[in-house]
């Protein structure tokens, strides 16, 4: 399983990165959402797939029985996508008022700030 | 959008949906649920309904401004924490209280319901937010 | 201890939560700002004095014991960034009294302001390193949203970059996390610090890269820095000064941490990376500011050579790969201090001369030196406010910045890195060149033929700066203050840097050795050949 994620996520770092250096808002965007999917892919595969079994402890018992996954990358994963949610809400809404008021989606275009 | 169907279904889901996530909020503790994901649903309530009829009447809907409703969810869910620190514990250390309810049962409460309960209020509030601002572009 | 520890975090996110449910009662905001502002600082003391006193602090939150449950850790190094940092809030606060005008009030400011305190003394404080993302996580929304609001056309083009290279920054900061924590099974900075003496050297090292890129992002490192120019001269000059104050040492903060605690292990190759940055910083950011012709943009350059000041000490530590005696480790440890020293400098300096650019551009209805000028006519306390500044940042004794790079230099002297402290020489030279710049465009060049602002619009900015003037003129006193009592300022930072020099203090305030432990294992060490 490992190396099939592996590649995915080196998939997704590629597919990403390319967007990103693309001249246009929107694909920028999705470059970053590609980004962040690929960064809890790789939380989610470095930490180890160990079990099937869900760390979930049974009615009755003081602790999980038998082997069963590692719930803390799961939490810090749950707690990454939730960031990343309002991350890209707020992206999104950024690009989308800068593209009314610069009116162009072109990066190339916003060089006013630089020098 | 003008949709009988949408609209008469709306009327029946909409409680129906909210209800849901108020039993997804209340097992939370146990057994997968939670605040989150109760608070994600109840926003959807809101949405079908400002899909169904308008954004406007489902603000109506809410009662409460969305700003309001995240600033009372932070405060709950702070104020979980801040009730461990006055018994003298660590910062956001769990409290319980077992209420007896004659002829139903013992009722346990604690401070991750309250702090759930705050999870849900900041939820439907940011959920909302953004759903209503992107509706009414 | 239990509630000092919490309240550098609890207080503005009580108070932003107030403020939200408060939400269009301006008045109400703005005095909650202050009072939480000047809560938070007085707590800072409070909590500066105690660990001072009693060593490191440690609290587990929600009483789940260490590496399990997110510790908060607090060194000397975390209380002096905390008050330095809630210091700057309060004076920042009350300068946007009149700074912030009431529709940026309106959307939201005074919350948002709580809310990058908050990110920030939680970045100071956390033992965790997922805690760490968090934290800085919350601490970029909030500057997101300060940096934008307003929304015109330059804050939009700044905003973009800034947002875009802080994403991928946090984008690479996770995935070491994620890489980390499935080596090691821990993300507890203590726990780390133990257990990343099992991995190998060189994927250890690879991994440091990935913490140095995304840090160095946030610090505004030399070949990372482009956002910060582009961004910080957007935002009304409040903001700008709050970014100045706190961002970019935010950053710095956690290489300190990070490189010092963690990835220790192969200091010729790591900090010499850090060490070759923090020069080609120095040079790069005062040539950039030097080729700047407005207010706030030469400004923002130079934040990225005084990074650069502050790497070097850091940077030095890569000293003990080739010697480890006493006599070397002192001198780094004095290095270290510099650093301390100049991040603290830097952190009352720099806002202080946005906070003068904000008046200026005020008064003058534009940044741009040409347009500008008359100014030591008209505020001649101003203009001594700005010598003192900016003579600090140029490093011109007896002013704060004189000390902070008079520790830097003599120490990498004592180090025998002579080219570093030839750059940080040569950047000290540059510097005064830049605010000898603008000190001859805007307060003593003659004022311009056709000022922007009438006669009337002048009176009319003139109203109410009071508040304005107040923070510069005590930022101005802290800095005269702080170059005469260098020495006692020293020596605090001599301890905080002694406590970042030998990690086991940390870890064993995290991990309290148990008596009876260690004496078992002293006998068993006893019994076995």
């Amino acid at each position: 399983m490992e190396p099939v994620l592996a590649i995915v996520i080196g998939s997704l770092y590629a597919a990403g990165l390319y967007l990103m250096m693309r001249r246009n808002l929107v694909k920028l965007v999705i470059g970053l959402v590609l980004l962040s999917q690929a960064a809890n892919l790789l939380i989610f595969t470095a930490a180890g797939l160990r079990s099937k079994h869900a760390p979930l402890v049974p009615p009755g018992e003081a602790q999980p029985v038998g082997d069963f996954a590692d719930p803390l990358p799961q939490a810090l994963i749950l707690t990454a996508i939730v960031i990343g949610f309002g991350v890209i809400a707020f992206t999104l809404a950024l690009f989308h008022r800068a593209y009314q008021v610069i009116g162009t989606d072109d990066l190339d275009e916003m060089r006013a700030t630089d020098t | 959008m003008r949709s009988i169907i949408l609209r008469s279904a709306t009327r029946y889901l909409f409680p129906i949906i909210i209800l849901f996530s108020i039993f997804l909020l209340l097992r939370g503790h146990d057994e997968p649920g939670g605040g989150f994901i109760g608070g994600l649903l109840a926003a959807t309530a809101f949405a079908l309904y400002a899909i169904a009829y308008d954004v406007k009447s489902a603000r109506a809907m809410l009662r409460a401004d969305h700003i309001t409703l995240i600033g009372v969810g932070l405060l709950l869910a702070t104020g979980a924490g801040i009730i461990s620190m006055l018994v003298g514990d660590p910062f956001l250390a769990t409290q319980w209280v077992t209420l007896n309810v004659p002829g139903v049962a013992d009722v346990k409460l604690g401070t991750p319901l309250l702090f759930d309960i705050g999870v849900y209020l900041v939820v439907v509030g940011v959920t909302l937010m953004l759903v209503f601002h992107l509706a009414e572009e | 201890m239990n509630v000092i520890l919490v309240l550098p975090v609890l207080l503005p996110l009580v108070c932003a939560s107030l403020m939200l449910v408060l939400w269009r009662k301006r008045r109400a905001q703005r005095i909650l700002n202050l009072a939480s502002m000047a809560g938070m600082t007085i707590g800072g003391f409070v909590l500066l004095v105690l660990i001072y006193c009693n060593g490191i602090a440690v609290l587990e939150m929600g009483g789940y014991a260490a590496p399990f449950g997110i510790t908060f850790v607090a060194d000397l190094l975390s209380a002096i960034m905390v008050t330095a940092a809630s210091m700057m809030g309060l004076v920042v606060a009350i300068y946007s009294l009149t700074d912030i005008d009431v529709r940026r009030e309106a959307f939201g400011y005074h919350p948002l302001l709580q809310l990058l305190l908050m990110g920030v003394c939680g970045a100071f404080l956390t033992g965790d390193m997922f805690n760490l993302y968090v934290f800085f996580e919350i601490m970029l929304m909030a500057s997101f949203v300060l940096l934008t609001l307003g929304g015109e056309r330059g804050q939009m083009e700044g905003a973009i970059k800034y947002v875009t290279l802080n994403l991928i920054s946090s984008a690479m900061f996770l995935a070491g996390v994620g890489i980390l924590y499935g080596m090691t099974g821990t993300l507890n900075m203590a726990d780390l610090a133990d257990k990343v003496t099992e991995i190998e050297g060189p994927l250890l090292t690879a991994l440091s890269m990935l913490f140095l890129v995304a840090f160095g992002v946030k610090a505004a490192m030399f070949p990372l820095f482009f956002w910060l120019p582009a961004s910080y001269h957007t935002p009304p000059p409040a903001v700008t000064a709050i970014f100045a104050a706190l961002l970019t040492k935010v950053g710095v903060y956690s290489l300190l941490r990070v490189f010092t605690l963690i990835f220790v292990h192969d200091p010729g190759t790591i900090h010499m990376i850090i060490l070759v940055a923090a020069g080609f910083g120095m040079v790069c950011g005062v040539l950039g500011a030097a080729a700047q012709n407005e207010f706030r943009r030469i400004l923002a350059f130079h934040s990225v050579s005084q990074i650069g000041y502050m790497l070097m000490g850091l940077g030095l530590f890569t000293v003990l790969s080739r010697s480890d005696s006493e006599e070397t480790r002192l001198i780094v440890q004095a290095a270290l201090a510099g650093t301390i020293i100049f991040v603290v400098h830097h952190l009352i300096v720099k806002p202080n001369l946005f906070l003068i650019s904000g008046v200026v551009e005020r008064l003058g209805g534009t940044g741009r030196l040409k347009d500008l000028g008359g100014f030591y006519v008209s505020m001649p306390l101003l203009s001594g406010m700005f010598i003192i500044s900016s003579m600090s940042l140029a490093g011109i004794p007896p002013l704060s910045g004189f000390w902070a790079k008079y520790v830097l230099v003599r120490a990498s002297l004592g180090l025998e890195h002579w080219l570093i402290a030839a750059a940080a020489l040569f950047t000290g030279l540059l510097t005064l060149f830049s605010m000898v710049k603008i000190w001859a465009a805007v307060f003593w060049a003659p004022p311009p033929e056709y000022p922007l602002l009438d006669e009337h619009e002048r009176d009319q900015a003139k109203r109410g700066l009071q508040p304005m003037i107040l923070p510069i003129v005590v930022l101005a006193a802290l800095i005269v203050v702080f170059g005469f009592a260098a020495g006692p300022i020293f020596d605090v930072a001599m301890m905080a840097a002694a406590q970042l020099m030998d990690p086991s203090q940390y870890v064993d305030a995290v991990f309290p050795i148990d008596e009876a432990a260690t004496l078992n294992a002293a006998v068993d060490g006893d019994t076995s050949p």
